[in-house]
Formats: C-alpha cells, sequence, structure tokens
C-alpha cells in the first residue's frame, strides 16, 4: 500500500506542477457551463435540477480523459523514467493503481469544482439532492472508466497522440454501444445474445439510470468492474512488454 | 553479488544478448565495454528487472531478478541509460520521492539525502526544476537517486556521459569510494575510464562475452604492450641503432610527429636493450618510453572480430 501512496503522491504533485492541470481544470469548467447554460438551456426548462449539465458529461469526458490518460505511461515510456519507475521497489499493482488513482482524483477535483452550480440551482430552487448526488457518483465513475481505457492504450505506446486518437475512439464506440450506430454493424453477422451483451456495455445507458437518482448495484459493479479489467490488461500490457 | 546464468534477450530474429553468464563479487568493479549495440544496456536492464530474459536466469544480492523481484530491487541501485528523472519535479522532490519509493525514514533519511546532495555536489541546485538542469547535473541527479538508499549492488550505465572532465573525474572518485564493500557494474564507452575505476573489464560485442579480464591483462593483449616509443633529433640514425636489438619484431615511425615505436618480439623485453644500442651509437634521445599497452587497440582488435582463440573465453 506504502507504494501506490508513493506513487500517488508523486503524480498528483506532477499534475499541478505542470499546465496540465490547469488548462483541464479551467477548460472543463468553461466548456460544462456553456453547454449546460447555451445548449442545456438551463433557465429556460425552468426546473431546479442539474441534468442539463450532466447530459454534457460524457461527451467532454470523451475528448478530455483521454487528454489526462495519454501521458500516464507513454510519456514515462518516451523519457525513460518507466525504466526507473519499474525498477523501484514497488510491484506492478502499486504503480498502475497509484497512477490511476492520482488521475482519477484530478478528475474528482475537477468535478468538485462545479459546485457554483450545484449552490445556484439549489438558490433558484429546491432541487433532488440526492438525485444530484448520485449523478456526480455516477459522472465520477465514468470518468474513471474513460481512465482505466486511457491507461491500458497509454501503456501500449510511447507516443501520446497514438494513446489520445485510440483512447477517444474506444471510448466512443463504448458510450454508443446501445445505439444503432454500434448495434447495426454487429447485428450483421453477430448472434442476437452477443449483440444484447454489447448493448449492455453501453456508458450512456447505466450513466443515465444512475442519473436518474436510482443507484443500482448493477450500474456501480459495471463501473467498476470496467475500472478493473481496463487496470488488469494495463499490467498485462506492461509485463507483455518487458518480456517482448 | 550479482550472477547471471546464460542470459539470451531475442527481439523477433535479433539476438540482442546471447548466453552471457559472469559473477561479480563484493569489492569488485566490473567494467562493461562494447560497441553500441553490443548488448551492455540490455544485459543491464535484465540485471535491474526492467527486461524479462528471453532465457537464462541472473541474481542479485542472491535473489533471483524474475522469482524475488522485490527483494532483488531492494537490494540494487540502477542508473538507466540517460539518467532519466521526472523533468517537472525539483531535485529535492525527486530525492524525496526515491526515498519514499525506498521505505528510508527518519533520520535515517534525512542522513542519506544529505549525505548524496554533498557527495555529488546538488546542494546550489536543490530547488530547481530538473528539467532547467545542464546535462552533468541531470546525470548527478539520476546518479544520487541510484545511490540514495546505500544499495550493496549498483548498476551503472554510462554514469559519466556528457560529464565535463572535472565532473568525471569527481564521479570516479565516487565510485571508487564506494567500491570496497559494493558490488558494482558501469557501462562505458571511455577506455581511460577502465584504467580509472574497473578491477575487471568485460568487452561484449554482438551480445556475447569476447574477453573478461584485469584490465592490465587486457593492456598485455595488445600489441604495444612492452614496446619502446621514442623520438630522437635524427630518426635515420636510431632507426639504425634500433635495427641492431636483436628481439625487436617491427620498428614504426609515425608520419605525423616522427615518434618511433619498437615492438619487441612475443614475450621479450626490449627496454634495456635498446637504451643500450642507442647509447652504442651515439643518438640523441629526447624521450624515451615503455608502454604499457593500449586498450583502444585491444578494443578494437578484439571486437572487430580479429582475435585468436585465446581472446576468448
Amino acid at each position: 500500500m506504502n507504494g501506490t501512496r508513493t506513487i500517488f503522491k508523486r503524480e498528483l504533485r506532477s499534475y499541478f506542477a505542470t499546465p496540465v492541470a490547469y488548462v483541464f481544470i479551467v477548460i472543463f469548467l468553461l466548456l460544462s457551463g456553456a453547454f449546460t447554460f447555451y445548449i442545456g438551456d438551463f433557465y429556460e426548462r425552468g426546473q431546479a435540477d442539474l441534468q442539463p449539465f450532466f447530459n454534457f458529461h460524457p461527451w467532454l469526458y470523451l475528448f478530455l480523459v483521454p487528454a489526462v490518460s495519454m501521458r500516464l505511461w507513454a510519456e514515462e515510456r518516451k523519457s525513460g523514467t518507466i525504466e526507473l519507475l519499474l525498477t523501484l521497489p514497488v510491484t506492478m499493482w502499486q504503480v498502475v493503481f497509484g497512477k490511476f488513482l492520482a488521475a482519477w482524483t484530478f478528475i474528482a477535483i475537477a468535478l468538485v469544482l462545479t459546485f457554483p452550480l450545484w449552490l445556484t440551482v439549489n438558490y433558484l430552487g429546491s432541487p433532488d439532492n440526492g438525485v444530484i448526488f448520485a449523478s456526480y457518483l455516477g459522472s465520477l465513475l465514468m470518468a474513471g472508466a474513460f481512465l482505466a481505457i486511457g491507461s491500458c492504450i497509454s501503456a501500449t505506446t510511447r507516443n501520446q497522440v497514438v494513446a489520445f486518437i485510440l483512447t477517444v475512439v474506444i471510448c466512443f464506440l463504448l458510450l454508443l454501444a446501445g445505439f444503432p450506430l454500434v448495434l447495426d454493424f454487429f447485428r450483421a453477422f453477430a448472434p442476437q445474445g452477443v449483440v444484447d451483451a454489447i448493448a449492455g456495455l453501453s456508458f450512456l445507458t447505466h450513466f443515465a439510470s444512475i442519473g436518474k437518482g436510482v443507484i443500482d448495484l448493477r450500474d456501480l459493479i459495471y463501473f467498476v468492474l470496467m475500472i478493473a479489467v481496463w487496470l488488469y490488461a494495463t499490467a498485462v500490457v506492461i509485463d507483455m512488454k518487458k518480456a517482448a | 553479488m550479482i550472477e547471471t546464468r546464460q542470459i539470451t534477450k531475442r527481439y523477433g530474429d535479433l539476438v540482442a544478448v546471447d548466453g552471457i553468464s559472469f559473477k561479480v563479487e563484493s569489492g569488485q568493479v566490473l567494467g562493461f565495454l562494447g560497441p553500441n549495440g553490443a548488448g551492455k544496456s540490455t544485459t543491464m536492464k535484465i540485471v535491474a528487472g526492467f527486461l524479462a530474459p528471453t532465457s537464462g536466469s541472473a541474481t542479485v544480492a542472491g535473489f533471483d531478478v524474475e522469482t524475488q523481484p522485490l527483494q532483488a530491487k531492494r537490494a540494487l541501485g540502477y542508473l538507466p541509460e540517460g539518467a532519466p528523472s521526472y523533468g517537472e519535479m525539483n531535485v529535492r522532490e525527486f530525492l524525496n520521492f526515491i526515498a519514499d519509493a525506498r521505505e528510508l525514514r527518519g533520520d535515517a533519511r534525512d542522513q542519506r539525502i544529505d549525505d548524496v546532495v554533498g557527495r555529488l555536489h546538488l546542494e546550489a541546485v536543490l530547488e530547481q526544476p530538473i528539467d532547467t538542469l545542464s546535462k552533468g547535473f541531470k546525470r548527478r541527479v539520476g546518479l544520487a537517486g541510484a545511490i540514495l538508499h546505500d544499495p550493496k549492488v549498483l548498476i551503472l550505465d554510462e554514469p559519466t556521459d556528457g560529464l565535463d572532465p572535472n565532473q568525471k573525474q569527481e564521479v570516479r572518485t565516487l565510485i571508487n569510494s564506494m567500491a570496497r564493500d559494493k558490488t558494482i557494474i558501469i557501462s562505458t564507452h571511455l577506455l581511460e575510464e577502465v584504467h580509472a575505476v574497473c578491477t575487471r573489464a568485460i568487452i561484449i560485442a554482438n551480445g556475447r562475452i569476447l574477453a573478461d579480464a584485469t584490465p592490465a591483462e587486457l593492456e598485455a593483449r595488445s600489441r604495444y604492450h612492452q614496446a619502446v616509443s621514442l623520438t630522437a633529433t635524427s630518426v635515420q640514425a636510431a632507426k639504425e641503432a634500433l635495427a641492431r636489438v636483436a628481439d625487436i619484431a617491427a620498428i614504426e615511425v609515425d608520419p605525423q610527429d616522427n615518434r618511433i615505436t619498437a615492438f619487441p618480439k612475443p614475450g621479450r623485453s626490449i627496454f634495456v636493450a635498446v637504451g643500450d644500442a642507442l647509447k652504442a651509437q651515439g643518438v640523441v634521445v629526447r624521450e624515451l618510453a615503455l608502454e604499457a599497452g593500449r586498450l583502444d587497440e585491444v578494443f578494437r582488435t578484439i571486437t572487430l572480430g580479429a582475435v585468436g582463440p585465446e581472446a576468448r573465453t
């Protein structure tokens, strides 16, 4: 556990030692605000809730999270520090998990900084704060899943641009897994069971159901499993590179 | 102690390391020599536990690097090629990070950090981001990280690369001062470094060990070993005098500075005979020297493959 904490501390601090953190947080807050008020018709809807705010999170994350995750491993490989990191007396798991947790915490900080919106909606009316809390939780879990995917992709390459693009594409497919764009492709050759399974992988479906304020164990498990599987894959990829 | 048994590393069809076995004891400083791409760094990466060998095994301080990686890594200090470090951190943060990862605590921790900062003269740059440091300082920061936990075993991949002559000298002094109770492997392109710090040298080319000997033994393989070189006012007179010495196998004159080198027949010593012959002929000699042997020449002969069977181990 000590190893995880050491890696976590170093990683999180490094976000704030570079412009990455500030650029990310400012852009995230600006875009989420702009989407909420201009596209989401926050006022015009006449309802005291944060639905228009959370609706855009999947699409914001689609581009912003890969921008955070692309550097997780690719940068270390490019600069050679991965050699330093993996010859320290820490286990592969501690490194993979420590890095992921740092990135996740960083996104959580950005998410927490959207609190003025919550204050606003509470000032204007009396929203269901349980639903808002559930939506924040769902949003954070979804960000974690995006991050875990990005971590795995970043481990496969030393090129951050490649990591970014591949992560966006995979996240996009998973977002839309429940929609005709993706399902029609599989319907052409896969049996109905497989198509249903793929539809069940959709980020949007699970995020939307948490956002209704019903924290269903299945949705939680879905995101936690998604994170665990992709982090496991990250460790496998790094091990493969070691033996390659 | 470091021991490798028949380690081999293949990348597809390319064999980077081909059955390398060696054993280094405590108190030894082993120099890895070899052309670029010879397999030096790959071998070091395998021993450090960063790469897994295709076959064979390596132990560090008695721990197998693959089956007991944590114990092996605890005993080891490793400076990777190019001395990578986190550029956005300042030197103090970087050393603190290494100390955390090495689980150094309390007074021992402060003492170790002070010690390496002092030894590598990092006091003035402690608060500076590593990205803004010169190449020499970056290398020293990397070295400081590698020796921070006072490891029993040290592997340094080109520790003096990018340092100026004074800094090189300091790092060599540092390695010498640590050598007594540690097992150290360094890789280098600089043959004078082998002289300055190594008690033993291994020459690697194409992934194989071509020679494993002390620097003095390697020099003895040079054709300059026991040769006599001199400069005289009259090259012609000196050559004539040397022609009378029976044990001389060949005489060469450097066309640039007219330096004459006389090579002895195998196993013969000619220094005294040369001196006598020159004196007898009344040749005025400005300088006369006995050559120890030239490592660069030995290195070239061995790595270019023009070696007799006795050079292979």
